[in-house]
């Protein structure tokens, strides 16, 4: 593979409420067994991308733990490695990144000293999975500058996205960034495949205007002077923007068409290792329609919900469409309906933790009921 | 280079022959064990739990399994550019290859290996064994004893003592007297196969054994010619869950009996964890279909049907309308819809067709290995398959590729065997 990856993990997720209160939304646990960041990488190692610069600043701590070896993604060779790069304090002007492009300008070293031709740019809390190689290919093809992976989603609001208007030949004839009115229901994935020495010239005549945004400043204001191309991707695709949809891409893994696409097509998807014991069904407990991890331990009644690893569920509970996460206990008779339990919650016995489909009850991480 | 105080031999070379198909293509250590486990995994974890970060792995019987499980040791943490974990298979040197002949033997063979790293003790470990030990603190033990050799041994109920290496000691622990197998057991102290030697002596003993025995054992001729010598061996008695899984019951009781509530030998530990090699499956997944009951369920199944009493490896698929009681169900196994399972193990990789049925008859002892499948249990190999609507009996073993001509009026009664010798 001739490509470097860069993951984006700067930006905060205020909409995510309390669950990002404490970590970078990059390392939200997803799925039961994963950080959301695990699919970014995943989809990197098995493209054949080798060396990826992980690129953060809030709340860095989780990740940097989840990332601190990089064997896991298969990743750590004597020419490989995941670099997790947080800012720098340089000058008073570098406490932070301002924006996608300012961020990899303030790490250009490493995009100067790689050897790789091209340059893939991924978000870091998106779920899917994409082949680089088919992606890389099509920007050959098209002897593109600038290769924009998208989706059509009519469903969505594309409000809050940037979307891409196209030629029939693919090529980008207009990008807007949250467009007030949109005219496309083509929507970015922020996924951006570029040649490296194209990619330094950008960001350094950016730096040099004092311009920060790879939306902006690059896609929209370069559309015409460069060769600009979308690639359509008609895979599954979430990304964490908020808490309903991080409830709502939990219950996604229970659709078996969707874990095939996400766990078996392609390949397993990587993570650190943990080690837990296989899940432990008690006599009489109730198990439906659900996902459960290493390390549960089940003597009450679980449907439709998402079980992280190592969590304990007392007899005569009810959980019912709930996502929780890693270590939590549930006490004896307590109800947990359309729910989201942060990791190490407490549950007491005989408790109702109940939200509606329409306003997901959260509660965070080490709270005791 | 840096000195190593105390390196773990770990003897992974054994068939197991008395777990029968479970073994044809698997040696013993490789076996897989609650679940999502392989045997061996519980004395390397304990190496690495006891801060040993030195083992060699002797391999022999069918090793294919159980090296490409250990690959470097990544699980373990054992990927280590000084020690870690070393393959140590049977070898060719000047124009003759030899095999390991005896468990001395295997060591003397590797005796090189050892002096490579200079260590002060070696810790002698069987790779057929379930337990969690500290051995740490043995190793001060051995120390505070001023032993040449310590033995790990575990009390055995007194009726059973004749089965079983029994070290016989004074009341400071010291062995006066090692009996293989004794008709009248005057103690029930029994090896459990786990030696701490301090190298010098060994490694002369083993050099001067090789010459007397070339089928050098532990227990036949080190331990005895050590105490000819008068050197003082210690018994280490070891008073926690120790399982040497001999027997096919034996096997499938030790595995049901992690399914109880507070079960006596625990995995749900963080303090001693047991590490494996099958971290990256899918999370299970549990459907509307199914019912689950008493049992352990591994990551990657994927889980239609209904499951009482039992224990499900990693990637395992149970289909709809199934029924799987008191069963145990390898790695990467498909059942198909309708089967019905009891009391049965279905070894890794297999397929069993749709509406089969197993474990269904009368209990009579199998035929061709009557000292194999003898207690109800009927096993599956490894790689094996099974055809649609067929029904099997109680003490049957089935490995291959079996077709319906194999079956004779769709059904094969209790005791009977269908091995196939599998084509490349």
């Amino acid at each position: 593979m001739k490509a470097v990856g860069i993951i984006l993990a700067g930006t905060k997720k205020s909409r995510l409420e309390v669950l990002a209160s404490h970590r970078n939304s990059a390392a939200m646990p997803v799925g039961g067994s994963y950080r959301v960041i695990d699919f970014a990488l995943t989809n990197f190692s098995y493209s054949g991308v080798k060396t990826i610069a992980l690129i953060s600043q809030y709340n860095t701590r989780s990740l940097a733990d989840h990332v601190s070896s990089s064997k896991w993604w298969n990743l750590g060779r004597k020419n490989s490695g995941i670099y997790l790069f947080t800012p720098d304090m340089l000058n008073s002007d570098t406490l932070s990144f301002k924006g996608t492009a300012d961020a990899i300008y303030q790490n250009i070293e490493f995009l100067k000293k790689s050897s790789e031709k091209y340059v893939i740019i991924s978000p870091s809390d998106h779920i899917m999975r994409i082949d680089y190689r088919e992606v890389l290919k099509y920007h050959v093809e098209k002897k593109a500058d600038i290769t924009v992976v998208y989706k059509n989603m009519p469903e969505i609001d594309a409000r809050n996205y940037g979307t891409l208007e196209l030629d029939e030949q693919y090529r980008l004839t207009d990008f807007e960034e949250k467009p007030l009115e949109p005219q496309t229901t083509n929507i970015s994935l922020g996924i951006y495949v570029i040649a490296r020495e194209l990619l330094i010239k950008l960001l350094e005549d950016l730096a040099n205007e004092g311009r920060t945004s790879i939306a902006d400043d690059i896609i929209t204001r370069y559309r015409k002077k460069l060769r600009i191309y979308g690639y359509k991707f008609e895979g599954y695709w979430q990304a964490l923007k908020d808490i309903d949809s991080l409830y709502a891409t939990n219950l996604d893994f229970l659709n078996p068409d969707m874990r095939d696409e996400i766990f078996e097509k392609y390949s397993y998807v990587l993570t650190k290792a943990k080690d837990d014991p296989p899940v432990k069904y008690s006599q009489g407990c109730n198990v439906k329609n659900s996902i459960l991890n290493g390390g549960d331990v089940i003597n009450g009644t679980v449907h439709d919900s998402v079980l992280s690893r190592k969590v304990f569920i007392g007899e005569g509970s009810y959980i019912k469409n709930a996502i929780i996460m890693e270590g939590c206990t549930i006490g004896k008779g307590t109800v947990v309906e359309n729910a989201i339990l942060d990791k190490s919650v407490t549950i007491g016995d005989g408790k109702q933790i109940i939200g509606t489909p329409d306003n997901i009850k959260v509660i965070p991480k080490g709270q005791i009921i | 280079m840096q000195k190593k105080e105390m390196i773990a031999m770990l003897l992974a070379g054994g068939q197991g022959s008395r777990l029968g198909a479970l073994t044809t293509q698997i040696a013993k250590p490789a076996v897989m064990f609650g679940g999502k486990y392989r045997i061996i995994d519980f004395p390397l974890s304990n190496c690495v739990n006891s801060g040993i970060d030195t083992v060699g792995v002797l391999t022999q019987y069918e090793p294919l399994t159980l090296t490409k499980h250990i690959g470097i040791g990544i699980p373990w943490d054992l990927d280590l550019t000084h020690g870690g974990v070393t393959i140590l298979s049977p070898f060719v040197t000047g124009k003759q290859g030899e095999w390991y002949s005896g468990t001395a033997n295997a060591i003397y063979q590797n005796i090189r290996y050892i002096d490579s790293y200079n260590p002060e003790y070696v810790l002698v470990l069987s790779g057929d064994h379930v337990y969690k030990m500290d051995y740490a603190q043995m190793l001060n033990y051995h120390k505070q004893k001023g032993a040449t050799a310590t033995i790990g041994v575990i009390e055995v109920p007194m009726e059973e003592a004749s089965q079983f290496g029994i070290m016989n000691t004074d009341s400071d622990l010291k062995v006066i007297e090692f009996e293989e197998k004794p008709a009248q057991p005057k103690s029930n102290f029994a090896s459990m196969g786990i030696y701490i030697f301090n190298w010098k002596t060994l490694r002369k003993s083993l050099v001067e054994d090789k010459e007397i025995h070339p089928d050098s054992d532990f227990g036949k001729h080190i331990i005895p010619s050590l105490l000819n010598a008068g050197e003082p061996l210690f018994a280490y008695p070891f008073k926690s869950y120790w399982k040497d899984i001999g027997t096919i019951e034996a096997y499938w009781k030790a595995n049901m009996e992690l399914a109880y509530v507070v079960p006596e030998f625990n995995l749900y530990d963080d303090y001693w964890s047991i590490y494996t090699n099958s971290d990256n499956f899918a999370p299970q997944f549990i459907s509307n279909t199914a019912n689950v009951s008493h049992s352990l369920i591994s990551k990657g199944c994927e889980i239609e049907g209904e499951i009482y009493n039992s224990i499900i490896s990693p990637n395992v698929r149970i289909e709809k309308g199934c029924v799987i009681k008191d069963s145990i169900i390898m790695q990467g196994t498909i059942i198909k819809s309708g089967s019905i399972l009891d009391k049965c193990i279905v070894s890794e990789n297999s397929v069993i067709g749709d509406n089969v049925r197993i474990g269904h008859g009368e209990d009579i002892h199998n035929h061709d290995k009557p000292h194999v499948y003898n207690s109800g249990i009927s096993v599956i190999g490894a790689y094996t398959t099974i055809p649609d609507n067929v029904g099997i009996g109680k003490n049957c073993e089935i490995v291959g590729n079996t077709t319906h001509e194999h079956y004779p009026n769709g059904y094969l009664p209790s005791g009977n065997s269908v091995v196939l010798k599998g084509g490349i």
